[in-house]
């Protein structure tokens, strides 16, 4: 029997006083696309940061590819990794952020180019044609010059997603991706995304678009109040749900993508007239 | 026909054209003009009819070799290597700051507390001094070594070598380090606000990319903190021009002003002299303020700033394909 690629069991992960997660399970098998539900409060976007450790977590394990996250256990007791090994741990998982955090004074492929470079010691001449082809991939070879500053929302996004693929990653991890752009710009990110994931990457995505879920996740996982309420395929979880609170999500959500798809449609309109 | 565009001439069918309006008058600032010319014109007489300028003489005494010997060592280079000393030992000290490690957090705070308290002529002037605390040499060797020695009831102090303290505490050298450990305090803050502007979203980032916290720091964190640490390392250095002046107190004799103060007391010609330091000074801040322009530049490239090499895809794609590296 193969083992998921990320195994999560118990986990739980207090700021301060707050509770933010209550005992989550989850087990994401290679190759798998599963998205992350929510309303916001609910530990989605905690979940994903305990997973390349840029959040620790209070108890319960999280193993990646087989190996404990953050710690190793000798004669039956944990002990805290080595900040070198925690850095080569987050090596294998790429991060995709809400806020892009492209590196401000590099072009996009010396964004692409700093990790494999800097990280893994590839040669340039490799690391550059490679850069080239990740961001060819992401539709923006034309602006491998440019500055994040002079690219979109969107075409940002898609340098972010560039840089993280450059590292090879097992794993992809993307947080509300797609939260921080303009409507119009939401449809390029998606369709890359859209493409990896048919291309076999296993996906990890924080999201509230949908029809994105929908149609791209193997399976969805709910959560609300630190805890996983409910999860599945996409089409019985979205069009079918079995608990109270994933319904009353959904129909919040439903409700807001209508005003949004109005008021683009007014938008449209107007810009014909 | 009317040119103002008025609802009338636009029912005619006419619609309004390019703007030619008469500017809004601002007689006050032609006041100021008249005022500042008088008195420009007014300093330029006293600069070419006032006979205690003594043009001549300034010139003289500007390129005497003991002046410019004072103004390579005791200015120029005392300042580099000062600057140097604080900018290194300055981040060093913000990043300890900035540590969750409390005794690293700690000392950074009380060596920042202790060099801003000290006036910097006062803090030469001691360091001048310190020679007297070892009389007999300054022992390098095992830290405490003395003191562990005598504890076991033996003699000596486990010293590789020792050296004359009063050597190190005199001197040009004496006073880069004086100059140098003030500074760093200062720059230490300077560091300390440029690394707490940058966004903690690019530490992340790189973290996520699997650098460690070292490489973050270096490739990631430091040069977007360049853009808020130049500006004022700028005045600093600038300030540091004015202050190795202060090298008197060590005692410094290789110092422009000294040298010209020199000259001053012993042709009696004191009013030349501080014309010609003024006019040194400002020669080397014009030049240490273009510097800092063209480092600002470099700097700030990516926030605001046109892309700096436009070599176009295909190009690189190219020369990529030729296997020819650029």
């Amino acid at each position: 029997m193969s083992q998921p690629l990320v195994h999560a069991v118990n986990v739980s992960k207090a700021f301060g006083g707050n509770e933010v997660l209550k005992g989550i399970d989850i087990d994401v098998d290679a190759g798998e696309v599963v998205c992350l539900l929510g309303p916001s409060g609910s530990g989605k976007t905690t979940f994903l940061r305990c997973i390349n450790q840029l959040e620790t977590i209070d108890g319960g394990r999280i193993w990646v590819d087989g190996e404990l996250a953050g710690y190793e256990e000798k004669n039956g007791k944990l002990h805290r990794l080595h900040d070198k090994r925690i850095a080569g741990q987050r090596r294998e998982i790429g991060m995709v952020f809400q806020r892009f955090n492209l590196f401000p004074h590099k072009t996009a492929l010396e964004n692409v180019m700093e990790a494999p470079l800097k990280v893994r010691g590839r040669s340039k001449a490799d690391v550059e044609k490679r850069g080239l082809e990740l961001l060819d991939r992401v539709g923006l070879f034309e602006k491998c010059d440019h500055y994040p500053s002079q690219l979109s929302g969107g075409q940002q996004q898609r340098v972010a997603i560039a840089r993280a693929l450059a590292m090879d990653p097992k794993l992809m991890l993307f947080d509300e991706p797609t939260s921080a752009l303009d409507p119009e710009l939401v449809g390029e990110v998606l369709t890359v995304m859209r493409e990896l994931a048919q291309a076999g990457m296993t996906m990890i995505v924080v999201t509230h678009e949908m029809g994105f879920a929908r149609t791209v996740a193997d399976r969805v996982v709910f959560m609300d109040g630190g805890v996983v309420v409910e999860q599945g395929d996409p089409r019985e979880v979205i069009n079918n749900p079995q608990h109270e609170r994933t319904k009353t999500f959904l129909a919040r959500i439903r409700e807001e993508n209508d005003e949004h798809a109005a008021a683009l449609e007014e938008r449209a309109e107007a810009e014909k007239l | 026909m009317s040119s103002t565009g008025s609802p009338a001439a636009e029912a005619a069918g006419e619609r309004p054209g390019k703007i030619d309006a008469v500017p809004v008058r601002h007689p006050g600032r032609w006041v100021a003009v008249a005022f500042l010319t008088v008195l420009a014109a007014m300093l330029v007489n006293l600069l070419v009819t006032n006979t205690a300028f003594n043009w001549s003489f300034v010139r003289q005494a500007m390129i005497q070799s003991p002046v410019i010997q004072g103004l390579l060592v005791g200015t120029l280079l005392v300042t580099l290597v000062a600057m140097i000393i604080a900018v290194l030992l300055g981040v060093t000290l913000a990043v300890m700051r900035l540590s969750d490690n409390p005794v690293l957090a700690g000392s950074a705070f009380v060596y920042i507390w202790f060099f801003r308290a000290i006036p910097r002529y006062v803090l030469l002037f001691m360091m001048g001094t310190l020679g007297f605390l070892w009389p007999h040499g300054l022992p390098i060797g095992l830290p405490l070594g003395h003191d562990l020695v005598h504890l076991f009831g033996g003699t000596g102090d486990l010293a590789f070598t020792t050296v004359d303290a009063n050597k190190i505490f005199s001197g040009v050298f004496c006073g880069m380090l004086g100059l140098g450990l003030s500074e760093a305090a200062y720059m230490a803050e300077i560091a300390r606000a440029g690394i707490m502007s940058v966004d903690p979203g690019q530490r992340e980032a790189a973290c996520a990319l699997g650098m460690g916290n070292g490489l973050a720091m270096r490739r990631i964190v430091l040069p977007q903190a360049m853009r808020v640490i130049v500006p004022p390392t700028g005045n600093e250095t600038i300030a540091m021009v004015k202050d190795t002046s202060l090298l008197l107190a060590v005692p410094v004799g290789t110092e422009l002003f000294f040298q010209l103060q020199a000259i001053g007391s012993r042709t009696f010609e004191t009013f030349p002299v501080a014309v010609a330091a003024v006019i040194w000074y400002l020669i080397i801040c014009t030049v240490l303020m273009v510097i800092q322009s063209r480092i600002e530049r470099y700097f700030g490239r990516g926030f605001g700033a046109k892309p700096s090499k436009q070599q176009g895809a295909r190009t690189r794609l190219l020369a990529l394909d030729g296997g020819t590296p650029r």
